[in-house]
């Protein structure tokens, strides 16, 4: 990364934790919510996400869900069970094997083929949402997000799935960003430093997925969402096209997973259009 | 000399969304709590009656002057002098984002927000229309001006006050603390800092920020109310991101040193100023008809 987009990357830890902290405490709390559940995968999202709401909230009102998959790497739970030790936080594990296998049974008979890997990837992140909210109501607690910027604008992530929440405090940082933050709060060395792996199978790292690692779209991204740089800009400043057309297009084809389901217009109030209002209305 | 000294009272709080009744409570509660504190004038962040990001809230929450909520405020002003602000509705429907000053009783004077953003976040222009004027009025300190948060973002909108010899200039302001990632950078908070730093310098005058606090839908008002001396320097500062009462005594002996050390409005040349805005209008009156 260039150091002057690093500069401008490189975060005040104790400020951007006042300001998300803050955060979960006010808009939990003021919609009559005392606790929080989120997922635990081992990486260092969702652990960023289990130190921010421990620090908001106290130790009481977090609730950590591990959902392993039986192919899940044995060195995921071992990260997660640390970030649960770290902060002493009370935590459930869910086996997510039995029901993704009993879909998957069905319904390859059913169509008589096999499900790619995505399929399944994406019915694993889906359970797990399932799973999330079935505890929000055993619980009474908000399911908290743990994506960050990167993944939400370059779509990687299951709609429904793993970018369903009620609140995500990480969601306007970049993974750059994440790493600092969770360095700054003491998230366990092992999470800090693995490569960052969606799990969905074996050796599955995102890095090698995307075809890009993550500090090229952090730069990438900088420069074009928050300093509103053109593409041709970019590449005129010595960025590799391909890479850079790349990752815009990417942006632009996921746009759908950013918003809520678009409605056919007929009134002359239509939700999302011309019926506005904060969802902390009246709070 | 117009004055001696007087205290302020900047009620720094989270106001509920579209929760009038409720806002009003908190409002009278620093009314009550700033007389105690022995204030002459009681100043509340922009929009405080009614949440900020009113959006389709703004036609039930919308209040003439002549409503009872409006005119319990203004009663309240009985014995401390109240600047609150609210989403008026005037008496041919439109809908000003208002801040009023009311005294003994009585409605002194109202502002209507000038500069409605639209950039960024921001999305006031479809809910409000500006206002027109920007005018000083007789109050606490002599001559007294508002300006509400976007408002004292033009250039223009201090010295018009200033001109008129405004003493103190007022800010309410819903804030939202953006672009504040980078460990050198403080966003909008920094810009403000220096805003109020240098508009008092060159007005030589008192400004009083009013900010509000809490979340809304995630974006983050952090509050930071304070008064800002003709010197440049902070009589008060509130603190970041907390409920707080900020209180502060503005000493007009600040201002007549600071306008006689660097007597900037004094040597002001409004007729020079308005011959030149006259001639820049007819410039670009050729290509636009801006206003």
């Amino acid at each position: 990364m260039r150091p002057e987009i690093e500069a401008k990357l490189s975060l005040n830890p104790s400020l951007v934790t006042s300001v998300l902290t803050g955060f979960l405490r006010d808009e939990v709390t003021k919609v009559g919510f005392q606790k929080v559940v989120f997922g635990l995968s081992g990486g260092i999202d969702s652990a960023l996400t289990a130190f921010l709401a421990t620090e908001a909230l106290g130790r009481d009102r977090v609730h950590a869900v591990l959902m392993p998959y039986r192919t899940s790497s044995r060195s995921s739970v071992e990260d997660a069970l640390k970030v649960v030790e770290a902060l002493q936080i009370p935590h459930t594990v869910i086996d997510i094997t039995a029901p993704v296998d009993a879909y998957f049974a069905q319904v390859d008979r059913i169509l008589g083929y096999e499900a790619s890997a995505l399929r399944r990837g994406n019915r694993m992140a889906r359970e797990r949402m399932v799973t999330l909210y079935d505890l929000s109501a055993a619980m009474n607690a908000l399911v908290l997000g743990t994506s960050n910027k990167t993944e939400l604008l370059l779509g990687y992530g299951t709609q429904f799935g793993d970018m369903a929440s009620a609140l995500n405090p990480i969601g306007d940082l970049y993974k750059c960003q994440v790493r600092q933050l969770a360095a700054h709060l003491g998230v366990p060395q092992s999470v800090l430093e693995k490569a960052p792996s969606a799990d969905l199978w074996a050796d599955q790292t995102d890095e090698k997925e995307l075809g890009f690692t993550y500090d090229e779209a952090d730069e990438i991204l900088y420069q074009w969402v928050d300093l509103r740089m053109s593409p041709d800009e970019i590449v005129s400043r010595g960025y590799p096209e391909r890479l850079v057309r790349g990752i815009v297009e990417r942006v632009r084809r996921n746009q759908y997973k950013r918003r809520m389901p678009i409605i056919a217009k007929l009134s002359g109030r239509t939700i999302g259009l011309d019926f506005r209002y904060l969802r902390d209305w009246g709070t | 000399m117009a004055w001696s000294a007087f205290r302020v009272a900047i009620a720094q709080f989270a106001p509920k969304l579209g929760d009038v009744s409720a806002n009003l409570t908190r409002h009278l509660e620093y009314v009550n709590e700033a007389q105690r504190a022995n204030a002459q004038v009681v100043v509340f962040p922009e929009l405080a009656l009614t949440g900020y990001q009113t959006q389709d809230l703004t036609l039930e929450v919308a209040r003439h002057v002549s409503h009872p909520d409006i005119r319990r405020l203004i009663e309240a002003s009985r014995h401390v002098d109240v600047l609150f602000s609210f989403v008026e509705e005037t008496d041919d429907c439109r809908f000003f984002v208002t801040a009023a000053y009311a005294s003994g009783g009585r409605l002194v004077h109202r502002h209507r927000k000038l500069y409605l953003p639209t950039y960024g976040m921001f999305d006031e222009r479809r809910y409000f229309a500006p206002g027109d004027h920007v005018r000083t009025f007789f109050a606490q300190g002599g001559q007294a001006g508002v300006l509400i948060c976007e408002d004292a973002w033009h250039l223009s909108s201090p010295y018009l006050l200033a001109v008129q010899g405004a003493s103190v200039i007022y800010v309410p302001a819903s804030s939202p603390w953006r672009n504040t990632m980078a460990a050198s950078d403080f966003g909008s908070h920094a810009f403000w800092r220096q805003l109020l730093q240098v508009y008092a310098q060159l007005c030589g005058c008192f400004f009083v920020f009013a900010n509000r606090v809490g979340y809304e839908d995630g974006v983050h008002f952090y509050g930071g109310s304070g008064v800002m001396g003709p010197d440049g320097e902070w009589v008060a500062e509130g603190p970041a991101s907390e409920d707080a009462m900020v209180v502060a005594d503005l000493d007009f002996r600040m201002v007549r040193r600071a306008r006689y050390t660097t007597p900037l409005m004094r040597d002001e040349r409004v007729r020079l100023v308005l011959a030149e805005m006259q001639e820049a209008l007819r410039r670009r009156a050729t290509d636009e008809t801006g206003d």
